[in-house]
């Protein structure tokens, strides 16, 4: 069934508006459970690709009895097609931080953290600039707390939260068991809300506007707007800010080259769509309207019907066997696997019904992983091979 | 104090567990076994193999046992298709990324992979076969311990060891994804790096990625050739851990089937590093003494004070590496195996009328470091090699295997003589504190006249599994030429597992303790959970080995290093006095100030 | 003291010599030195206490903390599907045919490395690469020429 949904474009994250003083006043003015609260039911989920509930993060950490909390704003955007962050960061900074702040405030945190990753080292300068001139003003208005850029030394597996902190305190990026999750043992062992720097500027538009006009925008389950990076065979790549919900089929309409033959929804640990799909697909979180509903960080990489869809699994398993921190058996052996498994097909060296094990490998992958990414690293090879099996095999 | 238990359900059946247990922890108390490669009773909690995923009703995904605790409510299935299917698939990756060439590996018989594999009877090789796809080393220049990273299986026991129990980190994980492996710093030798050749990380490896370096052969070849006299000596904590090899339970005693085996295998002469061990106490002891003189009577600044046991060549290396500048409080005592190296080829030459270069000196030890200690330079003071070949528990083991004798029904036997007469203060040098024990009954009987003011000359403070034990023992009452150490409190402390060696070094070095004498032995449970000793190893499996020192102790007649009555014809015929000429020559040594980085 | 252990010095002396601080030094002595080599490695490991192989097991889990000796000029070229998909392998082949290296080499005069590496998050401007910390999007051969006969004459 497809969608009646025309493509929503909003403009809430990258409007300059220069009213972040007030906002931060107004902010400041309330007190913590009318914000949690205000968030709650703005259904604002978390943007990095988990789709978290922003609320009840800040809400259980808030609750956490220590008198040192961290908030750590997610900045390692490393997911293949994705470079939403990068804009907001360079453009919309402040609206970052002053949502860093209104978490502190909620939380009780003195103390936050931008964890940049090392590809955008050139940011760096603008943004240590930015958040100087945000600290003068907080020291201005008797208010406690700091921020640190943190830059990342280059590892994908950083942008799962609990490798980060990882990262954060000296040591390989390896996600850690869970639980205990960050909220209640985070950064150093304390309590921490880590969030995605897009999840960060909704915050901001939440509190400005309140909840029920980002509640008001979206569908059912999937609430407010969106960034999209838009890459691939498109003739307008950027970045666009569109209300939740929509359709594949609105969306390829809107930046396809009236050739697309499929669409990878999420980057390389998303889904690939093929075209006879497109209708009944719709971008949103779980809890769905729709045949199948892909929640997504924002990377929508489009394929036109001159592209090789082995080839573009290649290079996604090449990713993910060079990028898996390879301390757990299914994703640093797994990802082998299926690469040299695909290739294997490739060259006629396996039958075809290779692949069909391999998919029960993909099942295995995703149910025992230690973590949220390496249970997805292999959602490209199910949907592609499930999808062009034909171009898989020699 | 109660707490309240918490109710779950494992495959259908109720049961009641302790909040905050881990699943794998309540499946074992209700008589469930859950898999498992990456976790370790020593070793806190990975989480990274997989192998004991469980399924928990209501989660789409499976939950690892070992890292998961048990909620209320909480159901768990641990043989469900969908765990039976993943656990399986993860055995088979491991496998595809292993060297499976079973028939080829010194584990081959005594390898949790192999097992699991054996168990899901993984029959067929259905991935790739990863191995041609990447670049492989076998580091085989320690003399210890062989690295093999194609055995390799990334369930990092072996750096968790070395950092957790041991202090060392000499391993580390480096790398990631499908380059990630287990390196030394810049992947260097294992000889060329802090490794202390301690072989905990042997004990603790699940596969053949880390064994020790044999010498089986040699010895065959030494025991084969008729103008060779060679002589065995076994160190104390080997006769309570062979039979665990052998078909015994941990704990068992096997002293006599030991010498019986021993003999069957042609050594020509059976002898017992607990001679030399008593003999170390005499050296030992005096030395403490003489140096306790030199600091309160001589007032000697140059004294170096608390004075550290030298037995274990795992903590040498480890403070040559990390304190260098306490080599001088070290002991210069060599160990009991040096001890009796050197002098098989002088005293016991000379005795048996034998030409020293005629005698292989073997020594069978619970240790890997051994191999280390008997190849360093400072080890040919009799002329010759002091000890020819080292061979551990598991390595006798092996021969007695090969020989194909039946343990179980050996008869006893007793150690030869010439250096085979031992004391229960020599035996208890295998058990942690055991050397503090030994020496506190002699020394305190030199000053004092008098047994130690312990029931059944048990020194209970002493003893025991806590990582750093402190006891003190003041001294009333002493002979006239002890008089300066009257109401002198003597103040101890052992420590096992190199991390625990930390502990005490540092607070020497903050000042914060005032020891007089300590005892440390680089493995957790002193010699007897040594690198060298049977595998698998446990907290409870070193316990019961503990208990098995303790009781050969209580059914030795002479129970006093001083009353060796070997030792003491050995000092008559032979060494004269304690730290005189001869001893200096041939059972002192030298430490060597190495890097730490 | 020689001028990497000064630096390493400073470094700690800004940072702090916790745990922590580990990366932010690691990174100060590449940004000196393009790479960490094995005395530096040493020296960072005894100015913060740490086992010199934990400070080589975490630097070698990063991709920008290289451990083999770089040159003065690392280019990172996005071998990521979305610039793969807009020339990138034309790109690469200019660079190597220009500097004459492969990709994971060094110029014979240590001034320039070619590296490949995972996205950069500028999909939407592909091919892109960095130099060092620079951004270069919209590559073709013709301007990666332009870009490197800059840099050369640096």
């Amino acid at each position: 069934m497809a969608t009646s949904y025309q493509l929503k474009r909003a403009d809430f994250i990258f409007k300059n508006e220069n009213d972040w003083e007030q906002v931060l006043g107004k902010i400041l003015s309330q007190n913590p459970q009318d914000l949690i609260n205000e968030l709650i039911s703005s259904e604002l989920k978390g943007r990095g690709g988990a789709g978290f509930p922003t609320g009840l993060k800040w809400k259980v950490a808030a609750e956490q009895p220590s008198d040192t909390k961290y908030v750590i704003c997610n900045a390692d955007e490393g997911e293949p097609g994705t470079f939403k962050d990068r804009e907001i960061l360079q453009r919309v900074p402040y609206k970052v931080l002053t949502a860093m702040v209104a978490c502190a405030h909620v939380i009780g945190a003195r103390e936050g953290f931008i964890y940049l990753r090392n590809e955008y080292w050139f940011l760096r300068n603008e943004l240590e600039k930015v958040i100087d001139e945000f600290e003068y003003y907080c020291k201005e208005i008797n208010l406690e707390f700091k921020i640190k850029v943190f830059m990342g030394s280059g590892a994908y597996i950083c942008g799962e939260e609990t490798a980060l902190f990882e990262s954060m305190e000296g040591k390989r990026g390896e996600p850690r068991n869970k639980p205990p999750y960050p909220t209640t043992w985070g950064y150093l062992g304390k309590p921490t809300v880590i969030n995605n720097v897009e999840t960060l500027a909704h915050t901001y538009t939440i509190f400005k506007y309140g909840a029920k006009k980002f509640y008001d925008l979206g569908v059912q389950y999937s609430r407010g707007t969106k960034l999209f990076s838009v890459s691939g065979d498109t003739p307008k790549p950027g970045i666009y800010e569109l209300e939740l919900g929509m359709s594949l089929q609105d969306f390829v309409y809107e930046f396809g080259d009236g050739d697309t033959k499929a669409v990878q929804v999420g980057g390389a640990s998303g889904f690939l769509v093929p075209r006879k799909k497109f209708a009944d697909t719709a971008i949103g979180y779980q809890g769905k309207l729709t045949g199948i509903s892909l929640p997504t960080g924002g990377s929508m990489m489009l394929f036109n019907s001159s592209r090789s869809m082995y080839n573009v699994l290649d290079n996604y398993l090449e990713f993910f066997r060079e990028e898996s921190c390879g301390q757990c058996t299914p994703c640093r052996v797994g990802c082998q696997q299926l690469l040299i498994g695909i290739k294997a097909v490739k060259r006629a060296e396996k039958p075809a019904s290779y692949l069909d094990k391999l998919l029960r490998l993909t099942e295995t992958m995703q149910y025992t992983a230690k973590c949220g990414l390496g249970q997805s690293v292999a959602n490209s090879f199910s949907s592609i091979v499930e999808n062009f099996r034909e171009e898989m095999i020699y | 104090m109660t707490t309240k238990k918490i109710n779950i359900s494992i495959n259908g059946f109720p049961a009641q567990v302790k909040p905050g247990i881990t699943i794998l922890d309540a499946a074992s108390d209700n008589g469930i076994i859950i898999p498992t490669l990456c976790y370790h009773k020593d070793l806190c909690v990975a989480g990274n193999c997989r192998v004991c995923v469980v399924e928990v009703a209501g989660q789409k995904r499976l939950s690892a046992a070992c890292a998961t605790p048990c909620e209320e409510g909480m159901e768990i299935l641990t043989n469900s298709l969908k765990v039976r299917n993943s656990r399986k698939h993860i055995i088979e990756l491991l496998l595809s990324e292993h060297n499976a060439d079973c028939t080829k590996c010194y584990r081959n018989g005594n390898c949790e992979l192999q097992e699991l594999a054996s168990e899901y009877k993984i029959m067929t090789q259905d991935f790739i076969e990863l191995l041609p796809y990447k670049t492989y080393s076998v580091d085989m220049y320690s003399p210890s311990i062989i690295k093999d990273d194609s055995k390799c299986i990334r369930c990092q026991r072996c750096v968790r060891t070395c950092a957790e129990l041991q202090g060392v980190n000499a391993l580390t994980v480096a790398h990631k994804g499908d380059h990630m492996k287990i390196s030394t710093f810049m992947e260097k030798a294992m000889n060329a790096v802090v490794c202390t050749n301690c072989g905990q990380c042997i004990n603790h490896c699940p596969t053949g990625a880390l064994v020790e370096k044999n010498y089986i052969e040699e010895v065959w070849e030494a025991i084969a050739n008729p103008s060779k006299h060679v002589v065995v000596q076994t160190a104390p904590a080997v006769r309570i851990g062979l039979g665990e090899e052998l078909g015994f339970e941990p704990g068992s005693r096997n002293t006599g089937k030991m010498v019986s085996a021993l003999k069957r295998l042609g050594f020509d002469s059976v002898l017992d590093t607990d001679f030399t061990a008593d003999l170390t106490i005499i050296e030992e002891g005096t030395e403490l003494l003489t140096r306790l003189k030199k600091a309160l009577v001589d007032k000697d600044a140059d004294v170096k004070l608390p004075m550290a046991t030298s037995c274990s060549p795992g903590w040498i290396k480890y403070i040559e590496h990390m304190y260098p500048e306490y080599l001088d409080n070290l002991s210069t005592c060599k160990s009991p195996q040096q001890m009796f190296g050197a002098l098989v080829k002088t005293y016991y030459a000379k005795a048996r009328n034998l030409e020293p270069d005629k005698i292989v000196s073997v020594s069978i030890m619970p240790c890997t470091a051994k191999k280390f200690e008997a190849n360093r330079p400072e080890m040919f003071d009799s002329g010759y090699r002091d000890v020819d070949y080292v061979l551990t528990t598991r390595e006798l083991a092996i021969m007695i295997k090969q020989a194909g004798i039946n343990f179980k029904a050996l008869e006893e036997s007793k150690f030869d003589r010439l250096m085979g007469e031992s004391t229960g203060a020599g035996v208890i040098f295998g058990a942690t504190g055991g050397v503090m024990e030994a020496a506190l009954r002699t020394a305190y009987e030199i000053v004092t006249g008098r047994e130690v003011p312990f029931k059944n000359l048990e020194i209970a403070p002493v003893r025991g599994m806590e990582g750093v034990r402190e006891a003190s023992i003041k001294i009333e009452n002493p002979k006239p030429e002890w008089k300066f150490l009257d109401g002198v409190e003597l103040k101890c402390a052992v420590a096992h597992g190199l991390v625990n060696a930390k502990t005490v070094m540092d607070s020497v070095k903050k000042g914060t303790a005032s020891y007089h004498f300590i005892e440390i032995m680089a493995c957790p449970g002193g010699c007897l959970g040594g690198g060298g000793q049977p595998i698998p190893t446990s907290p409870e499996i070193r316990q019961k080995r503990a208990e098995a020192i303790y009781a050969e102790d209580s059914h030795m007649q002479i129970r006093k290093s001083h009353e060796n009555p070997e030792v003491q014809k050995l000092y008559r015929d032979f060494l004269k006095e304690p730290l005189g000429e001869i001893s200096h020559k041939l059972l002192h040594t030298k430490y060597l100030p190495r890097e730490r980085f | 003291m020689s001028p990497i252990q000064l630096l390493i010095k400073d470094l700690a002396d800004k940072y702090g010599r916790n745990r922590e601080n580990l990366l932010p030094i690691m990174q100060g002595v590449v940004e000196q030195e393009n790479y960490l080599s094995e005395y530096s490695m040493v020296e960072i490991a005894r100015e913060m206490d740490l086992p010199a192989a934990e400070v080589y097991g975490t630097a070698t889990f990063y991709s920008f903390l290289e451990v083999k000796k770089m040159g003065r000029f690392i280019i990172r070229i996005c071998k990521t599907i979305s610039c793969a998909m807009k020339g990138k392998s034309q790109v690469v082949f200019a660079i190597q045919d220009m500097l004459k290296v492969n990709v994971g080499e060094t110029t014979a005069d240590g001034r320039f490395s070619l590296l490949e590496t995972n996205c950069l998050g500028l999909c939407h401007k592909a091919p892109a690469m960095l130099i060092n910390h620079e951004v270069y999007t919209d590559l073709t051969p013709e301007r990666v020429r332009e870009i490197l006969s800059e840099y050369m004459a640096k």
